[in-house]
């Protein structure tokens, strides 16, 4: 069985904001499942008292003081935008979505 | 829509609401949530941004442990519990607001859980089950620009201001809140606004709807009695308290419409119109975005020290309904008289009036009575009346000096309202002072007591009761600014009886 289908690739696509042809879907959901099944052979020897990871250090609580720092200049953080007007990042208009939160 | 709603009182007896509220929080730390970033409100475009707010490659943010003490406080001041070990987690979306398409926030594993916060509502107290505290960052800001100001729809570019990407926020989610029926606008109201009291009062944040550094999002839903619970609606864009309670009244009211008429109501957003206090569709829940949610690579775990929750559950203030109900005690008010001070959102108001010299029963006074009631004509809450406690305190002082009658002190007050400046400003400009020139009253009285020589006569035989007829004329000649008692005293002496 494929670890991955070609719906769910489309799906991820569109989430993406990724304009995928057909035959791009057939391609990346064949190359996908590849890579896919190839990590999947972790599970294969990960043992039950193991516990999933999600970090490579075994550290916690690193915090920083409430202290502020220099922020950069709006010409320096305009500098690799594709398009700037008014001191703002231009981007293209957006689909009917909300924001996050 | 042009379909008729039903009465408020109709559909309460029919359904059965269940709300749910979600609040944001900016927190009032010096910097961002994961860089050194300032905080402060407004800004030019674009000046409070660096590498890591940005999400330039290579950037690494790091967390702020003041945001981190900030939300344990707001936890701990709610009932919960702390998780002893918790992480971020990377919500992934594709929406300029955030630039590096993605939110850091949290995800199933919150630093804050099972709380709960009482509120007071009708002289009943409801608990509110909180169940998570998390901590988030906050987003841009994106201006839509091309079509209808300010609109998505018709826009065709977006201008991006990331000043406020990064800020830290926390999300406080209730538990759905069921069996408040008619009251549960009242509810959702009272809960915003102790929410709020409780997080001015631990200091980590402004909690400023009107600035956007309260906001909250309304979750209703309708059910006939003995059914399950209805479809639920998601309403954002409510920015002040009485919106909360009026989101929610008008989405009861909507969704009894639709389902009186056979329909079914769709698990959507809606979006709730400030002018017309009405919601609109958004976004429907069946298209939502799925997130995708993994650990944040780059940030470590937090493992709160017990001894630290410890101690900073110690270190928690006096929390408002404790607070309140020491007031209560010190100014000698009944539970409903209480609850009526609370309503109007007038408890700080006279708690700082009365701190400016004033005495309990003045204070609320004239907070509870023309200044409350203008609120309400006027539709804006107590403490945006235009009038501080400071100019009540000083307001009352004139009265208790003798320059001021209540008439005039009323006169006066409108001033403030109005903006004309401080109260004794206002009664010099406009000669509002009451008249003690003796000389004057006393022509004045001998004046009444001449005109009218029947009713002197009547005084004089010892019906003192007939004395209010003088008293009225006296104050009709010097336009009520006169004190009353004093015209009384007078009147009485002229005409040799004893008060």
């Amino acid at each position: 069985m494929a670890a991955i289908s070609r719906e769910e690739v489309a799906h991820l696509a569109r989430l993406s904001r990724l304009a995928v042809t057909e035959e791009e879907l057939d391609m990346f959901a064949g190359q996908l499942d590849v890579i896919l099944q190839a990590v999947a052979q972790v599970g294969e020897v990960a043992a039950a008292d193991i516990p999933p990871t999600s970090h490579s250090v075994p550290l916690t609580n690193i915090f920083r003081e409430d202290v502020v720092t220099p922020c950069l200049t709006p010409q320096e953080a305009l500098s690799g935008a594709p398009d700037a007007e008014d001191q703002r990042f231009r981007v293209p208009r957006i689909l009917s979505e909300d924001v996050a939160s | 829509m042009t379909t008729t709603l039903p009465a408020y009182d109709e559909v309460v007896a029919r359904y059965e609401p269940v709300i749910g509220l979600e609040t944001h929080v900016e927190l009032g730390t010096n910097t961002k949530m994961f860089c050194g970033c300032p905080t402060d409100f407004g800004g030019e475009p674009n000046t409070r941004v660096c590498p890591v707010c940005l999400g330039l490659p290579g950037s690494l943010p790091v967390a702020n442990k003041a945001a981190i003490e900030a939300i344990i406080r707001i936890g701990l001041a709610l009932n919960c519990s702390i998780a002893e070990w918790c992480r971020f987690a990377r919500k992934n979306y594709f929406y300029p607001d955030m630039p590096k398409n993605f939110q850091i926030s949290q995800y199933d594993e919150p630093i804050c859980v099972d709380g709960y916060l009482d509120v007071e509502v009708g002289g009943e107290t409801v608990r509110i089950e909180i169940e998570r505290v998390h901590l988030e960052e906050d987003t841009g800001k994106t201006l839509h620009v091309g079509g209808a100001t300010g609109r998505i729809h018709g826009a065709t570019e977006s201008l991006v201001d990331y000043n406020r990407a990064g800020i830290p926020l926390v999300e406080i989610v209730t538990r759905p809140i069921p069996g408040t029926g008619a009251l549960a606008p009242d509810v959702a109201r009272a809960y915003v606004t102790e929410l709020r009291d409780v997080i001015r009062t631990l200091g980590v944040s402004d909690v400023r709807m009107e600035e956007g550094s309260l906001r909250c999002d309304v979750n209703t839903s309708l059910n006939l009695p003995g059914e399950e619970w209805g479809t639920r609606t998601e309403t954002k864009n409510v920015n002040s308290l009485r919106s909360v309670e009026r989101a929610v009244r008008s989405e009861m009211l909507r969704q009894a419409s639709v389902l009186d008429a056979g329909g079914r109501i769709t698990q959507e957003t809606r979006h709730f119109h400030e002018d017309t206090g009405d919601t609109t569709p958004g976004r429907s829940k069946e298209t939502a975005t799925d997130y995708r949610y993994f650990p944040e690579p780059d940030l470590v775990p937090i493992a709160p020290d017990p001894a630290w929750v410890a101690e900073l559950k110690a270190a928690l203030p006096e929390l408002p309904r404790v607070h309140r109900r020491r007031l209560q005690q010190d100014w000698g008010l009944s539970d409903l008289d209480m609850q009526s001070v609370l309503n109007a959102g007038a408890v700080e108001l006279m708690e700082a009036t009365i701190a400016a010299g004033t005495t309990p029963a003045a204070a609320r006074k004239w907070w509870l009575g023309e200044l409350s009631r203008r609120a309400n004509e006027t539709g804006v809450e107590l403490a945006d009346i235009g009038a501080t406690p400071s100019q009540v305190a000083e307001l009352q002082g004139l009265v208790d000096a003798g320059k001021l009658n209540d008439k005039l002190a009323r006169a006066v007050l409108e001033g403030v309202v109005n903006g004309e400046g401080s109260p004794t400003e206002i009664m010099t400009n406009r000669g509002l002072e009451v008249v003690s020139d003796t000389g004057a009253l006393t022509a004045a009285v001998d004046e009444a007591i001449a005109a009218n020589p029947g009713i002197a006569d009547k005084i004089r035989s010892g019906k003192v009761a007939a004395a209010g007829a003088l008293v009225g004329a006296v104050m009709k000649t010097t336009r009520g600014q006169a004190d009353a008692k004093t015209v009384r005293e007078m009147v009485l002496e002229r005409l040799g009886v004893q008060g």
